[in-house]
């Protein structure tokens, strides 16, 4: 019965999505109050019958019932709860689903708070998000219908991938996810301003919010993505420019450059069609990524759910979105008129050259990650990893933090270069640190000390935007301003010293052999075999000693039952300078004398994700700016009752 | 691009663009995938190798004995590899039928393949000890067991990846038959 609810949940919430987007049709075509006074309440009924849908899977995943063909082959009876029920969106039917739903919940959201757009802007929105709404419904119903029922009902089902029975799983794709469906908003509202010709701050201040959501999950996603690979996949890297982690940080980009431009439209009134145009851009990277993670055209170890057949349904409805999206914009785009001007030394001038250096790393992923493609297509293979991505993103990434201790300090409309006095601070920062690095070692090479320099005078300069301001009345957003910029000054810092300074050792140890890595002394205690819920391992026993401070490391190779699968645990031992890693595998099945153990000292590796956190962290503080302020206002929402 | 981007062909170079991506999304998904490492070689002459013998009593394997106007199977294995125990009888009856069968042992010891021979039987005329996987690297080979069908001018003709099953047999041995 659950599962036929769900269906008919479905169902319904499709049907409300047909008659909202002849609603919102209307709201903007004839501006009819009724019709858009029918839009709010269509909206958010949809919004709630997905959420129901959303709980029945729920639920027919926590109780393991088997005669739903996605639970049969997705899920096992012998799974702990929390991964019977992550295992609920860790496939593709429930991975829609889910998208659905958040997208729905986003469309009843903004038919019920958003009081700053015009009637018919917001009518072309909701039209608009309708329409996305529609395509991912009829994918849901015709092609990946996750209610099916299977008979006979098997007896036990068939399990999920191991890699996947991890609490990174559980919150790694809904992250991306609500990522995904924020700029899905902001396309939505980008269509409406194209439709509609009004481009100006009201649609940029409604627009915000949403790429501030997005760009909060989505920074979160790819910094729990990036942790999960380091520890999981026991390679001791934390990004691998991997297809897949390249299909989440081009949205990323897009998005980030979305943010600051999108500042300029709010406060300025100028870059108009390329806010616009950043909008669309960042929703067509967002479906890319979708398409590349489903339809497995490039090899990648997140291809766990490929399938060639959806991969042609996303495929069309991206081409069907974007393109028409694109077209409208070669259209329309003269008829939106030209934004202020200002001088290239402002604030405007700096986030202009913010978005052009993102705009070139995008440029750079997106190539690097289609040009297999493209030599595929002209008969010949290769594959292109971190020498490229590494090579001509790094420097362009180094000069955007040049150009990010200037930007923030300089006013609106135009400036005088007296302002960057104040650079002073940051500048003797950073040449403290090149001098100190470079005396101290060198040896860790010139890319990674111009990125500690880089760091500091970045951890320095981000806080000058706070200076000479009464703390107190300091808007939200500035302060998440400051803690974002702060963050990546952090997160970069990470990364150089870890590809700087790491040291990696591999050894082939008997049972109570010791060996060293960097300032550390690691014996190998012991090899026994451990059990686990559906897994036996063989667990390595560690002690590491660096002065009087000792600690065990037990790092596994575990052997999964449902399915058959080798996967490595990865023993993390974290202080406050680094992290010691360690890995342990089998030499061969037959020699069970010796073990193979990999070790890595990665001095300040933690920093990589603590500064993510606080990128997403600035985020967040800003975004609880915006949303405070229609509160305040008066309700300009025409659907809303004052 | 920039904010003055209105009123000519340049709004259309956005569209364009998406267009080829959207084309190269296209024709990705159009192309035959499978999750194998095909062999690059699959045409071309087997690469030149020398092998000892990876079990007392039969001879090691070179390139050199193949080529010499018989076409015959290379079949890829190892004593520790389960689906090669599985495969044992298939290449059994493939031997029955008139090939003549080389295999290359990976990371084996003698007395390993000595045992699995005698479990299993021995199809094989030579084997080479690949001890360090560099033959099978050379050969675009990215796992056990695989089996090659060399033509009688030493050209690879065409690459099975995974274990013979009794399917397998028989266009096995014809495909080899039809090759001179």
């Amino acid at each position: 019965m659950i599962a036929e609810t769900g269906l008919a949940a479905l169902w319904l919430a499709a049907a409300l999505a047909l008659l909202q987007a002849f609603a919102g049709l209307g709201s903007w075509k004839s501006a009819s109050p009724a019709l858009a006074s029918l839009t709010r309440p269509v909206a958010v009924a949809q919004g709630l019958l997905c959420l129901i849908a959303f709980g029945c899977l729920l639920w027919m995943f926590a109780v393991t019932d088997l005669s739903v063909l996605l639970v049969a082959s997705n899920s096992h009876v012998d799974k702990p709860m929390i991964f019977k029920i992550a295992g609920a969106w860790g496939n593709h039917e429930g991975s829609m689903l889910l998208w659905v739903t958040i997208l729905t919940l986003a469309g009843a959201a903004i038919a019920l708070f958003e009081r700053r757009l015009d009637a018919q802007t917001l009518g072309a929105t909701l039209f608009a998000q309708s329409l996305l709404a529609l395509g991912f419904f009829a994918f849901l119903l015709f092609s990946s219908n996750p209610f099916e029922r299977l008979s006979p009902a098997p007896p036990s089902g068939a399990g999920l991938n191991p890699l996947l029975q991890d609490i990174g799983l559980a919150l790694h794709p809904p992250t991306l996810y609500i990522g995904y469906v924020g700029l899905s908003v902001a396309f939505s509202f980008a269509v409406a301003a194209l439709l509609t010709g009004k481009v100006g701050p009201a649609f940029a201040r409604a627009m915000r919010p949403w790429v501030l959501l997005a760009w909060i999950s989505l920074t979160l996603g790819i910094t729990a993505g990036s942790y999960w690979a380091y520890y999981e996949l026991g390679w001791g890297g934390w990004w691998f420019w991997d297809p897949v982690e390249n299909a989440s940080l081009m949205p990323w980009l897009a998005a980030t450059a979305l943010l600051h431009s999108v500042a300029v439209l709010a406060n300025r009134d100028a870059l108009r069609a390329w806010t616009i145009m950043l909008a669309l851009v960042a929703f067509a990277m967002s479906m890319a990524g979708t398409f590349l993670v489903r339809s497995g055209i490039l090899t990648s170890v997140h291809a766990f759910a490929v399938d060639p057949e959806r991969g042609a349904f996303i495929l069309t409805l991206l081409l069907l979105y974007v393109g028409s999206a694109l077209t409208l914009f070669a259209l329309r785009i003269g008829s939106v008129k030209e934004g202020k001007q200002f001088s290239i030394l402002s604030r405007e001038g700096g986030i202009v050259v913010n978005n052009i250096f993102l705009s070139v790393i995008l440029a750079i992923v997106l190539m690097g990650t289609m040009a297999p493609l493209v030599a595929e297509s002209m008969g010949d293979k290769i594959s292109v990893g971190p020498p490229y991505f590494n090579k001509a993103t790094v420097p362009i990434g180094l000069l955007l933090m040049l150009a990010l201790m200037v930007g923030p300090l300089l006013r609106w409309r135009s400036d005088d270069k007296a302002r960057l006095k104040r650079l002073f601070a940051p500048a003797i920062a950073a040449v403290v640190a090149v001098i100190f690095l470079a005396l101290t070692s060198p040896q860790a090479g010139f890319w990674p000390i111009v990125a500690l320099m880089l760091s500091a005078g970045l951890g320095v300069a981000s806080f000058l935007p706070l200076f000479g301001r009464n703390l107190l009345r300091t808007p939200l957003p500035i302060w998440g301003m400051v803690i974002a910029h702060f963050g990546l000054a952090v997160s970069v810092a990470g990364m150089a010293a870890e590809s700087g300074w790491t040291t990696e050792k591999l050894y082939a140890l008997r049972p109570g052999e010791t060996v060293s890595v960097a300032s550390w002394s690691v014996k190998l205690e012991d090899v026994a075999p451990v059990v686990g819920d559906n897994w036996v391992a063989i667990e390595g026993r560690l002690s590491a000693k660096r002065g009087g401070f000792v600690a065990q490391l037990k790092p596994q190779t575990r052997q999964f039952s449902n399915p058959e699968q080798q996967t490595s645990e990865a023993a993390l031992l974290t202080r406050w300078d680094g992290q010691l890693y360690a890995v342990v595998a089998p030499i061969s099945e037959t020699d069970l004398s010796r073990w193979q153990v990999r070790l890595w000292w990665k001095p300040f590796v933690t920093l990589i994700w603590f500064g993510g956190g606080l990128i997403a962290l600035g985020g967040l503080i800003a975004l609880l700016g915006r949303i405070k302020l229609p509160a305040r206002k008066q309700n300009e929402n025409p659907w809303v009752p004052a | 691009m920039g904010p003055g981007m209105k009123r000519n062909w340049l709004i259309w170079i956005p569209l364009a663009a998406f267009a080829f991506i959207g084309g190269l999304f296209l024709y990705g998904l159009m192309q035959p995938k499978d999750d194998y490492v095909r062999s690059g070689l699959i045409g071309k002459p087997l690469p030149s190798f020398e092998l000892p013998a990876a079990v007392e009593g039969i001879p090691g394997l070179s390139s050199a004995d193949f080529a010499d106007g018989k076409p015959r199977m290379l079949n890829v294995f190892a004593s520790w590899c389960l689906p090669c125990k599985a495969e044992a009888p298939f290449l059994e009856q493939i031997k029955e039928r008139g090939v003549e069968i080389h295999a290359i042992a990976i990371r084996d010891k003698p007395e390993d393949v000595a045992a699995f021979l005698a479990e299993h039987g021995n199809p094989f005329v030579r084997i080479g000890a690949d001890a360090d996987m560099l033959v099978q690297l050379k050969l675009g080979s990215s796992g056990v067991p695989e089996t090659y069908l060399i033509d009688g001018k030493g050209n690879i003709i065409h690459q099975h990846i995974g274990d013979i099953r009794g399917e397998h047999v028989a266009p096995l041995v014809e495909k080899l038959k039809a090759a001179k």
